[in-house]
């Protein structure tokens, strides 16, 4: 029988206070839920659409993430690229980037006069900041790093030997792809993916910079959660549980593919 | 005389490898004959299979699969292995996890139904048919590797070693499948073992540093 490994007590005690320093945001926010009034709060209308604007937007980034970053994920992993390092910093800016820099960012570059937001609205009548799509744009924005990320390093891990041998038996670039690499990367977009999503939908300062905090439009839950921290502080703590418990749901299934357990 | 299954001469780099074939001496194997390819480890016998697979290409010099040219030292002249047919088994099987038994077996789009379910049958392995690869055996893997490589039909059969580290009953299997001369492709074997050469080879190549020598038949 395998004998358990036993912590040293030092580390025992510092990762009990970490434990405790993470949780405790958490149980501060249980202790002053207003559980009787909570039902009533959380049938509000203004909660339940910043809750649907949330859902959407989220939505719909996580599936842009998808599509524009599976294609970059697959180039930063597998061709060798003159400025692979270069590259791979640019693609992790959003993540290190303060969230209002990055909206800030994006109005120079896709606002009204943008260095290509005044082409797009004067060619394709597309306006992005303070829209939904805006609003899309800029959780895509900070949340590509993410699935990138995850997924360049799954592809690297798994190394390109099994694609070869699909070639030798006869199976073209597209089909490789099909039946070899994305199958076999899978868990990690999987993975990638719900980061990606779980990020967009906390995400606050890109959309307040660049899609403003319009109700029924851009407010979502963290924006509505905020706006109420300072007139309502119990519809506040409603909405900030909705987030953690759409953040956990997410995160449950999820950890065990990101984080694999023995 | 027929064209043979395979006939190659030149220069490849592989990293520090330089495999040399000189022109002099090609080397050409027919249809149905089996060569082994014999030689201390780091000499460049794998990388001999890859070049003829397609996944390492010459630097100068020819080869031809079945009379079609499919390398010449040029980018343009490099046919790529999706379109050569040869069939690998390299030394770490490379099975797709994946996928069943039966899926990896059939997993060419040139293997039909009934030559997997003919293979699977003739290596023992339609029990196993359902089954990830992580839940074979190591001779049970290998014989999915080989089967999965012949269901391709394959023209030039490359094998890296498939006998290394087998049981007894897989071993059997598949040297009954290579002993039968009329139905096996072209066959370039890499072994280390002496009883393989003398049971299956019609020849012997010698891989020392990068290039190849012949050897008298076992």
């Amino acid at each position: 029988m395998t004998r358990p490994r036993r912590a040293p007590r030092s580390v025992l005690i510092v990762a009990t206070a970490t434990m405790i320093f993470l949780t405790l945001p958490l149980f501060g926010l249980l202790q002053r839920t207003p559980w009787t009034n909570l039902g009533h709060l959380l049938g509000d209308q203004a909660i339940l659409d910043s809750l649907r604007v949330s859902l959407l937007i989220s939505a719909m980034a996580a599936s842009l993430v998808l599509v524009l970053g599976t294609p970059l994920a697959w180039v930063l992993g597998r061709v060798r690229l003159p400025l692979r390092r270069l590259v791979r910093s640019l693609v992790l800016l959003p993540m290190v980037l303060p969230p209002v820099v990055g909206g800030t960012a994006l109005l120079f570059a896709l606002g009204r006069r943008g260095l290509v937001g005044q082409w797009l609205e004067r060619w394709l009548g597309l306006t992005l900041p303070f829209t939904m799509a805006g609003a899309v744009v800029a959780a895509t924005f900070v949340a590509l790093p993410f699935y990138v990320v995850t997924v360049e390093g799954a592809l690297r891990t798994t190394g390109d030997e099994h694609e070869q041998l699909a070639a030798t038996l006869g199976a073209g670039p597209l089909v490789v792809l099909r039946r070899v690499t994305v199958p076999r990367v899978l868990p990690a977009m999987g993975a990638g993916l719900a980061l990606a999503w779980a990020r967009a939908l906390g995400e606050f300062g890109a959309t307040i910079t660049f899609a403003g905090n319009l109700p029924g439009r851009t407010r979502t839950l963290p924006l509505a959660t905020f706006q109420a921290l300072e007139s309502d502080p119990e519809a506040a703590i409603a909405l900030s549980l909705v987030l953690l418990a759409v953040s956990l749901a997410v995160l449950i299934p999820t950890r065990d593919r990101w984080l694999p357990t023995r | 005389m027929d064209t043979p299954a395979l006939s190659l001469a030149g220069r490849a780099t592989v990293g520090d490898l330089h495999l040399e074939i000189p022109s002099t001496e090609p080397l050409v194997v027919a249809s149905g004959e089996l060569v082994a390819v014999v030689g201390p480890n780091g000499a460049g016998k794998s990388s001999l299979l890859r070049l003829v697979a397609g996944l390492v290409s010459l630097d100068t010099g020819s080869l031809t699969l079945c009379g079609l040219r499919v390398d010449d030292g040029s980018i343009k002249g490099f046919v790529p292995p999706e379109r050569r047919r040869v069939g690998w088994v390299p030394q770490n099987r490379l099975l797709f996890e994946h996928l069943t038994v039966a899926g990896n077996v059939g997993f060419s789009p040139r293997a039909t139904s009934e030559t997997t379910s003919h293979l699977l049958d003739r290596l023992d392995l339609t029990s196993l048919a359902d089954r990830r690869p992580t839940e074979c055996s190591g001779g049970q893997a290998q014989r999915v590797a080989v089967a999965r490589a012949l269901a391709a039909e394959p023209q030039v059969l490359l094998l890296d070693e498939p006998s290394t580290a087998l049981d007894v009953v897989s071993r059997h299997r598949i040297h009954n499948l290579l002993a039968d001369r009329s139905r096996r492709p072209a066959t370039m074997l890499i072994t280390h073992d002496p009883a393989e050469v003398a049971d299956l080879a019609d020849r012997v190549v010698e891989v020392a540093s990068g290039r190849i020598s012949y050897v008298d038949p076992p």
